[in-house]
């Protein structure tokens, strides 16, 4: 196996271990994903008729806000213990902590949502009346679509005053052409319209971006 | 000649005034930091 | 340089007052909309001057971000060539959207290339930074009167304020790009911020095509009034427009220029208060 997937493999299965054995953020995070859900069919009555059709909405919004909380504290670990000074020094390529770290996001969102879309399926009676298949494609690519930006941003926000809010923040502007592929997708899918168009939007997005991060990602290590 | 029409060339001349007074008082604030260098 | 400053103050200032007369009281007057159209004048000239600066932020971005070393620097420089061969040789063999003249895409072509060069000749590495500060800086507050001449003018002509159509929506989202483009640059505590903030700059560039199309096609899906109309544009009030648009131009350079020497001013200032407070602190006894 050569030397990059093999250090991205190995960081990869680390913070799975990781999170696995503390369990400490994995718990928290399913809680606060459960909590978003029940307050968003609090605050958009699911009896309604009109939130059946913003269903798709809703439920992409609360991936969003459960996945900033996750990708708040991607490098927190690696902050405490001085781990980015010696990536800095090392010569093993920075694509390769990146790739680690965004697919580890990725895993940990694609949990979340696990949890959060049953739940939404269940309190908003979603009858979906396209192909259920595609739903799997657009939240595979629209979670990527937020969390290879994410652990970029998350990373740029590092040396920055309040760095909490300054995820979102850089984070929700770029992302607004993705999140309307997602909902609108989402959407057309549970109302058995054509997603294809959406789909492609999501899917270029994807390339663009994360070859923009792969590229990126070393100059943003070495910013001081 | 219409209410609207002048209202928004009113609020682009604002903010345009608005940002260079922002400018000028940035710049006389560099200048006392400057007369405060040279005098050390 | 300096002398000519206030003396290219009081062209623009003039140039300015003749493109408000012209826009007030030569243009003709709209049959649908009446007086109210003439926001027009400054709506559409605004916009287009943002979209140049943030175009000018996207290439001192590029720059400040190739020149570190020569060989990114001679393919970026490449890069800038071809697209300028690419889009003139699209404007010859491609057909053109109606109401659009070859020769002026052609145009637009060589001048996006003679602008990356012109930057690059005119501008050490260190101060494409800075250039990339100041256009987006100017570029915000010119996005921002868009989107406030805009409302002004949906309300008597639509009723409404806001119709999320497709221009305005995407301007609000390139307004929230850039304006998160100058928060990082305002919260950054990394001595590297140029590399971070050049950085989100592609970031948000790369994000603009995504923007335009998506919102189009949503709205293809959902049609709403559209601000600003569609359709060709009288010759007179083109003429009108250009005159205006010439004229916010050169305040608009006029601004950056400005807002340039403050910003190199001010950062001489700190190094040098930087520099004072080393030179104290070895003086000062333990």
């Amino acid at each position: 196996m050569s030397a990059p997937t093999g250090i991205t493999r190995a960081t990869l299965l680390k913070d799975l271990r990781l999170e696995w054995r503390s369990k400490d953020a994995i718990n928290s995070m399913l809680f606060f994903s459960l909590l978003v859900v029940v307050v968003f069919s609090f605050s958009f009555d699911p009896n309604a008729e009109e939130s059946r059709r913003i269903a798709g909405g809703l439920i992409w919004v609360a991936i969003l806000f459960a996945a900033i909380v996750a990708l708040n504290q991607t490098w927190a670990r690696e902050i405490r213990n001085q781990v980015l000074d010696a990536y800095r020094v090392s010569p093993a390529p920075a694509n390769s902590l990146f790739l680690a770290k965004a697919i580890g996001n990725f895993i940990f969102v694609s949990v979340l949502e696990a949890l959060m879309t049953p739940l939404f399926v269940v309190f908003y009676q979603l009858r979906p009346l396209g192909p259920v298949w595609q739903l799997l494609i657009v939240a595979a690519l629209g979670t990527w679509a937020l969390v290879v930006n994410g652990t970029f941003f998350a990373a740029m926000s590092l040396r920055t005053r309040s760095r909490e809010i300054m995820l979102p923040l850089l984070l929700f502007p770029i992302s607004i052409p993705a999140l309307l592929g997602m909902v609108q997708a989402t959407t057309n899918i549970l109302t058995g319209e054509g997603a294809r168009v959406w789909i492609a939007l999501l899917l270029s997005y994807d390339l663009v971006f994360t070859t923009a991060c792969l590229i990126l990602f070393e100059t943003v290590l070495n910013a001081e | 000649m219409n209410g609207y029409l002048i209202a928004a060339y009113t609020a682009t001349w604002i903010i345009h005034i608005a940002y260079l007074l922002t400018l000028v008082s940035r710049y006389s604030r560099l200048k006392r930091e400057i007369e405060e260098l040279k005098k050390k | 340089m300096k002398k000519a400053f206030p003396i290219l103050g009081i062209l623009t200032a003039i140039v300015l007052s003749y493109a408000l007369y012209q826009a007030l009281v030569v243009a003709p007057t709209e049959q649908t909309m009446g007086e109210v159209q003439r926001i027009f004048y400054y709506h559409v000239t605004s916009a287009w001057t943002a979209f140049i600066l943030f175009f000018i932020n996207f290439i001192a971005s590029v720059q400040y971000l190739c020149r570190s070393n020569s060989g990114t620097d001679r393919i970026a420089s490449g890069v800038a060539i071809a697209v300028g061969a690419i889009v003139v040789a699209a404007a010859f063999f491609t057909p053109v959207p109606s109401g659009v003249r070859p020769s002026a895409v052609a145009t637009t072509g060589l001048l996006i290339t003679g602008l990356y060069f012109l930057i690059h000749s005119r501008f050490s590495r260190a101060d494409t930074d800075v250039l990339a500060m100041v256009s987006a800086e100017v570029g915000v507050v010119f996005c921002t009167i868009v989107l406030v001449t805009g409302p002004i003018w949906a309300r008597p002509v639509w009723g409404i304020w806001w119709t999320w159509d497709m221009r305005l929506t995407s301007t609000l989202v390139l307004w929230l790009i850039y304006v998160s483009y100058l928060v990082l640059r305002r919260f950054s505590s990394s001595g590297e911020t140029p590399l971070l903030a050049a950085t989100l700059a592609i970031f948000g560039a790369l994000c603009v095509p995504f923007v335009y199309f998506s919102i189009w096609f949503f709205r293809t899906q959902h049609p709403q009034p559209v601000i600003g109309g569609g359709g060709s544009i009288d010759p007179r009030m083109m003429h009108v427009l250009l005159i205006n648009w010439l004229a916010f131009s050169c305040f608009a350079f006029l601004i950056c220029w400005s807002r340039y020497r403050l910003e190199k001013l001010q950062r001489e200032v700190e190094q040098a208060q930087a520099m004072e407070s080393l030179t104290q602190s070895s003086r000062s006894p333990r």
